[in-house]
């Protein structure tokens, strides 16, 4: 079994290589919390969308990291918060190939469909707060559309 | 006061203090060569130790005689910092981490400390909380430039290796005539899909190749920056006249690639190398031929 200290994490989001760390510590506490292979990969790849998402449109933030539990299931959360000018248009920050960069416009909506919950907290000029949570064994109550 | 001002020839508490070190240069390094922290850099012989303490007491003296015993940049401290990274990296390298080692160079002031007390004992208390605090400053600072200099060692460490591991990680390798392969390792940001970018290209003219593979098994996450970057090499090289397979994509990343979305319809893939050299040799018309039961390459 794990400890809570392995998983629990609050990590910077200031440059590339903390971009690494970041998939790193996503992959090993989802692996210590009996992850299967496949959804350990889709977390990780939705943490680098997401962390990306912070480093380059919120201008670096960090991420925590923490171990939740329900019922029966447990799984990993992953709050990734910035200080930066926020999304203007949520909707359409979510719709595929939208992009206020130069990406291909996945990140947000791709990173949405690789998790089973997200939240998404913003306002024009106060910030960006994307939480994420995906379950070992699905939760217990039925789970919302994805 | 007067009558004390005679023991202290100049007066001022940070001259005091240069003086101070002058006088006890050899009591003060004996004592810290018993200190953690020379004891554990200096293994071999304590009198190594007791030469390298001598060098940082000096330096100290050399430190308070110019008066800036807050500056870390002080000229007195540039001959001991070599040795004082060392020394830093040395316990770092038996994983202590910078803060231990911060305190374990904060354990080396108690010792002057009360070397300078009882020396200054009759002195008026004003007087020797001066001094006192002019060393306790002195050794702070020397703490700064200690872990200054071990950080600043570690970031060009790093710097190094990361130049080292884009030059290490981007072979291009000819597996036959008009064939090219480049196998990804490791994460593929803007900085390093740049140099695959460049060294893919160069190699298509060198080679005269009309294959370029792409292995992917090495990267361990493909997220639709690092498919940015692939498509974008792949485009590259056929605008060169070279045709790329992307290949090793396992089967967690395939899956992983459908729900976030990203769509590699226009680019030629397969699940192996093999196949993909396969499926090259085969475009080319090159016939390889199996062993005696004449069983067929795989395409």
């Amino acid at each position: 079994m794990y400890t809570a200290s392995e998983i629990e994490a609050c990590l910077p989001i200031r440059s590339d290589m903390d971009l690494v760390w970041v998939r790193q510590h996503v992959r090993q506490a989802a692996a210590l919390l009996g992850f299967g292979l496949v959804d350990q990969t889709k977390l990780v790849t939705a943490a680098s969308e997401l962390a990306r998402n912070t480093l380059v449109h919120g201008g670096g933030g960090q991420l925590d990291v923490t171990p939740v539990t329900a019922g029966f299931g447990h799984g990993l959360r992953l709050t990734f918060s910035d200080t930066g000018p926020g999304i203007a248009d949520l909707e359409r920050a979510l719709s595929d190939g939208f992009t206020s960069g130069d990406g291909l416009g996945m990140g947000l909506g791709g990173a949405r469909r690789l998790v089973h919950e997200f939240e998404v907290e913003s306002a024009e000029g106060s910030g960006t707060t994307v939480r994420v949570t995906s379950w070992v064994s699905r939760p217990p109550r039925a789970r919302e559309e994805r | 006061m007067p009558e004390h001002e005679a023991g202290g020839p100049l007066g001022t508490p940070t001259l005091e203090v240069r003086d101070f070190l002058r006088r006890r240069r050899e009591q003060i390094a004996q004592r810290w060569a018993d200190e953690p922290l020379f004891r554990a850099v200096f293994t071999l012989s304590r009198d190594e130790a007791v030469e390298a303490g001598k060098a940082v007491v000096d330096a100290l003296a050399q430190v308070a005689d110019a008066q800036r015993v807050e500056d870390s940049d002080a000229a007195g401290f540039t001959g001991v910092r070599e040795q004082l990274g060392r020394m830093s990296a040395s316990r770092s390298r038996a994983g202590l981490s910078i803060t231990q080692v911060s305190n374990e160079l904060a354990s080396l002031w108690p010792p002057v400390d009360k070397l300078l007390t009882s020396e200054l004992e009759e002195r008026p208390a004003e007087e020797l909380r001066a001094c006192t605090t002019a060393l306790s400053t002195l050794m702070g600072t020397l703490r700064v430039v200690a872990v200054q200099t071990a950080l600043s060692e570690g970031q060009a460490l790093i710097d190094r290796q990361r130049l080292q591991l884009l030059e290490v990680a981007t072979p291009v390798i000819r597996l036959w005539d008009g064939i090219v392969a480049v196998p990804l390792i490791g994460t593929l940001d803007s900085a390093r899909s740049q140099v695959v970018m460049e060294t893919l290209l160069n190699a298509v003219v060198d080679q005269h190749a009309r294959f370029a593979i792409l292995d992917i098994t090495g990267v361990p996450t493909v997220d639709s920056l690092v498919a940015q970057h692939l498509m974008k090499t792949v485009a590259a090289a056929r605008l060169m006249g070279a045709e790329c397979v992307i290949s090793g994509i396992r089967p967690a990343i395939a899956q992983t690639m459908v729900h976030l979305g990203l769509d590699l319809g226009s680019v030629l893939t397969r699940a192996s190398l093999a196949d993909a050299l396969g499926y090259c040799l085969n475009e080319l018309g090159v016939a390889v031929s199996g062993p005696a039961d004449g069983s067929a390459v795989r395409r």
